[in-house]
């Protein structure tokens, strides 16, 4: 019963958003002509690698037009690490009878020598990717996640493996506070929240861009830092007795 | 090899447009099944990734335009602003896949305190979610 109402709710929204996006022709130029200014699109595309000398227009608009909306992406994803730490919060007591064994099977001598092989290799590649986010594809989020992977690889093939809490913490902080610190220049040199305040140089150089790829660097380190702190406390839990 | 793509683009239009958005809504659909129909709280949460994964689909698919390149002014193509595609979708994408993560992230540990708890992730024996 409950599912024949399931299924007929699914099918009346589905057939509602099919027909609404359906008359939207796939492919179709709605830029119209770039150079007029004329859309949102038009506008970033236009005035990126003019203003901002960034060849990453997605980074542009991530870090510099929406440079705000970013500030607030990074407070929800430290929120949901402190949340993720507050809720799976437990006693120093429970803790200590159990203390540093993470998986309940020991990892395998191949898995061990290739994660140590593998593991600074990861780790450059992600910053490189956030080194470069200005001029590739890619950038502070995706470093971050890559540089995190990598600690994953660690943390389940080592059972020694830890992470150190303390300077996880100083790193998080750091790079929330240069961040907002960035913005607040903006603000003491008489301009807006996180404007681009320096020199933007040359496109498609690596100092490019003022402070669009700083920016992303700490956001990088950020994300980087988060992440493996919410591998680390779910990879801690424990399996029911 | 551009003529021959705008051709089959042209030739097959209504199809692509159709598998394009058909799979993003059937991903939709799929992940809104997940969540109301599935009692376990963990497929209760994939189902919410799968619903991520098909508006992200969506919105990326609106972005796109016939012919178009990624919205990167790499050497050899700092003049190609009219053939790129609409990057203001894929900056809302990063956005919302970010959002996902920590939606996912929180979930989860709610459902692992839940189970620690009851000793079950199946929401229809939690006597206390019963209403």
């Amino acid at each position: 019963m409950k599912k024949v109402f399931v299924i007929i709710l699914l099918a009346v929204f589905g057939f509602f958003i099919t027909k609404t996006f359906i008359d939207i022709p796939f492919g179709e130029n709605r830029i119209d002509e770039v150079t007029s200014n004329e859309t949102v699109a038009g506008y970033y595309l236009n005035n990126t690698p003019v203003k901002t000398k960034v060849s990453n227009v997605v980074t542009a608009i991530v870090v510099n037009y929406r440079g705000l909306d970013t500030l607030g992406e990074v407070t929800v994803l430290f929120l949901a690490s402190t949340g993720l730490a507050s809720i799976l919060y437990r006693r120093k007591r429970e803790e200590e009878e159990e203390d540093a064994e993470r998986l309940s099977l020991p990892s395998s001598r191949i898995m061990r020598t290739g994660a140590r092989v593998l593991f600074p290799a990861i780790v450059l590649l992600g910053i490189y990717v956030f080194i470069h986010g200005h001029l590739t594809p890619g950038g502070g989020f995706q470093g971050g996640t890559i540089v995190a992977t990598g600690f994953l690889l660690m943390l389940i093939s080592y059972k020694g493996f830890n992470t150190d809490h303390n300077r996880m913490v100083w790193i998080e902080s750091l790079a929330g506070l240069s961040f907002v610190g960035i913005g607040i220049w903006g603000l003491l040199s008489g301009n807006t929240f996180l404007e681009n305040i320096p020199e933007v140089g040359v496109l498609n150089t690596l100092i490019s861009g003022g402070l669009i790829p700083i920016i992303y660097i700490v956001v990088g380190f950020k994300v980087a830092v988060e992440l493996t702190g919410i591998l680390d406390i779910l990879l801690k839990i424990k399996p029911n007795k | 090899m551009q003529e021959q793509f705008n051709e089959v683009f042209t030739k097959y239009h209504e199809v692509i447009t159709w598998s394009v958005y058909g799979t993003a809504i059937i991903l939709m659909l799929i992940g809104l099944y997940a969540i109301l129909i599935k009692k376990n709280l963990v497929k209760i949460v994939i189902g919410l990734t799968i619903l991520d994964a098909g508006v992200h689909l969506l919105f990326v698919g609106i972005g796109y335009i016939q012919n178009g390149t990624a919205p990167i002014f790499s050497p050899g193509n700092e003049d190609a602003a009219d053939r790129m595609v609409d990057p203001v979708p894929q900056a809302l994408v990063l956005t919302a896949i970010i959002i996902g993560f920590a939606i996912t992230a929180v979930a989860l540990s709610l459902v692992i305190r839940l189970y620690k708890h009851h000793n079950t992730a199946k929401i229809d024996q939690i006597k206390s979610l019963k209403w």
